[in-house]
């Protein structure tokens, strides 16, 4: 491998990096206190409200029923909106976000739901609110469950970030196809499918380390 | 209700200030009624068991008092104040005032056994370091200590009970709810989480509400019991005069593993046509059980019985006797003679059926 395409590697990893670690805290930042909302609003939930429920829900079900490469086109508009150009590493964090914040807010909320409802009661019985049981049970309880269901979107996030080669914004996944499958050349698919395995093994590894110095149940 | 013999003095007297009352309280899911009319007072310094089996309701009563569960109607007062109705963030304050401690404890597994019991007084708005302090204390109460910075997981069940009781005990409530919080413990373990709450009542003069749907738990730290069945206070009073006259048929129920009883090959051959011995049951309670009932009557009566089984208990410091006698029945003045006897020495006397088969 020349050193142009070693360097070209070095950026596309870069890229890649960006876009999973920017959309990925937009979508921690976003989903989970929409995976909240879902379950507050829930039948039974601490904020039991079914209309809006049913709202929050059909918006992420909607959201995830369309495929991303899909989501990425017809997100242009917004994207030209919020970050001024419809390409580029940049462009591509808005769709990318986007699309996997729902995704992040079902794994929480699954997370979130499997909280014990006797601990909400014992925490009522103390005279807290809403704000105590969510910050004092519901997140910390769920926490193994929320960084483990984080550290999937991530993984999710590097796949996808592939796709968003369509719009330019380069990183691993555009890397393998322009270069690996469209111009054959195979050192460069295996060296891209190598860097991926490291990253997504990497960070399943701190996750997975995370998720064990979290948990006490 | 009972009234064997007069009550003996009580930590809770009549006049002693309530801190639970409740009035004609019903709460109904769908179409069953889980509380249909409960009416009942605690006692400030007392220990009320409220025992049913499951399903009774006792779940639902505990859970009105601190407005876990909305009541339909009736009124709840604690502290003389009336919680019907109030909205969940005017219960809050008043929740403060109420520990509870549940059956699954209900420890929270992200937080060390100091962090939970110092919960109710972050909650309350408490700073760090006098929260810790607090919690230190009361580690120290439920002798738990060495515990502070474990998570839950760590700990037994008996173990974390303590600190269940701690917790509830964190910010000086009035009133601590006991939801069957033995249930889940082995017996050894049950005995020394009993002894831990008794001990709490006596030293802080704390007012327990316990439910239960086992008659120990009652038997060993309740000063009254109050036994709920379909929703419905059945039966109430004094402990230990509820075990020596219980007078509703699920009261009896209750009680049958924990009261001798008739042996049951006696029981199956037991007839209602006269026969060579008549069987009675005697029960007998406070004062009147201290005496030397049976060597009296053999004397008075010489030949007049045979004892067939019973056993005297003590409870709250009370004896309560209870026991089986055969009495020859050949000359059908004798048994008449011995249960005039036996109730002018205070016994209550029951016929229970004549057992024609034996020699």
């Amino acid at each position: 491998m020349t050193p142009i395409m070693l360097e070209l590697l070095v950026r596309s990893l870069w890229e890649t990096i960006l876009m999973t670690g920017a959309s990925g805290i937009i979508s921690l930042v976003a989903g989970l206190p929409l995976g909240l909302a879902l379950v507050a609003t829930a039948r039974g939930g601490i904020a039991e409200n079914p209309w809006l429920n049913s709202v929050l829900g059909a918006i992420v079900n909607g959201f995830r029923s369309v495929p991303f490469i899909i989501l990425l086109v017809a997100l242009i508009p917004v994207t030209r909106l919020i970050v001024g150009t419809a390409l580029g590493t940049w462009a591509a964090i808005v769709p990318l976000a986007i699309a996997a914040t729902p995704y992040y807010a079902r794994i929480a909320e699954v997370s979130l739901r499997e909280v014990d409802r006797g601990l909400i009661d014992a925490v009522r019985a103390m005279g807290g609110n809403r704000w105590t049981i969510i910050r004092e049970v519901l997140v910390p309880e769920a926490m193994p469950g929320i960084v483990a269901g984080f550290t999937v979107t991530l993984v999710t996030l590097v796949g996808a970030s592939a796709m968003a080669g369509a719009i330019g914004a380069g990183g691993l996944g555009d890397l393998a196809i322009r270069y690996g499958y469209q111009r054959f050349e195979t050192t460069v698919m295996i060296a891209v499918v190598i860097v991926l395995i490291v990253l997504v093994c990497g960070i399943q590894w701190l996750g997975d380390r995370l998720v064990a110095r979290l948990d006490h149940k | 209700m009972n009234s064997v013999v007069s009550a003996p003095a009580s930590v809770a007297t009549p006049q002693a200030e309530e801190v639970v009352r409740l009035t004609d309280v019903k709460r109904r899911f769908g179409a069953t009624p889980a509380l249909d009319g409960v009416s009942l007072t605690v006692r400030k310094g007392e220990i009320l068991g409220i025992i049913g089996r499951s399903g009774a309701g006792k779940s639902t009563l505990i859970r009105c008092l601190n407005g876990l569960e909305q009541a339909d109607s009736g009124e709840i007062h604690i502290e003389g104040r009336n919680i019907t109705g109030l909205s969940e963030k005017d219960l809050q304050p008043l929740r403060r005032r109420i520990g509870m401690i549940f059956q699954h404890f209900n420890l929270l597994s992200a937080k060390t056994v100091e962090e939970n019991v110092a919960l109710p007084l972050k909650i309350e708005g408490l700073g760090k370091a006098e929260r810790l302090k607090r919690a230190a204390e009361l580690l120290d109460l439920v002798g738990l200590s060495d515990k502070a910075k474990a998570y839950p997981s760590s700990l037994s069940g008996g173990q974390k009970q303590r600190v269940g009781i701690a917790r509830a005990l964190a910010a000086r409530p009035a009133l601590l709810l006991s939801d069957e919080a033995t249930s889940a413990l082995d017996p050894e373990t049950t005995r020394s989480i009993l002894a831990l709450l008794k001990d709490i009542n006596q030293k802080l003069g704390l007012t327990i509400l316990l439910i239960t749907h086992e008659m120990e738990v009652v038997r060993s730290v309740a000063d009254r019991v109050a036994v709920i069945d379909a929703g419905r206070i059945v039966e109430e009073g004094q402990v230990w005069s509820v075990f020596a006259n219980p007078q509703a048929p699920i009261t009896q129920r209750l009680l049958s593993g924990i009261r001798p009883q008739l042996p049951e090959h006696m029981a199956a051959r037991l007839s209602q046509v006269a026969g060579a011995e008549q069987i009675l049951s005697i029960d007998m309670a406070g004062p009147a059980a201290q005496g030397a009932l049976f060597a009296d009557l053999s004397q008075a009566l010489p030949q007049s019985f045979r004892l067939v089984h019973g056993g005297i208990d003590h409870i709250q410091d009370q004896p309560v006797a209870r026991f089986f006698i055969a009495v020859p029945a050949r000359d059908a003045s004798l048994p008449e003679k011995v249960q005039t006897f036996l109730k002018a020495r205070g016994a209550r006397v029951e016929v229970l059926g004549y057992d024609a088969n034996h020699a």
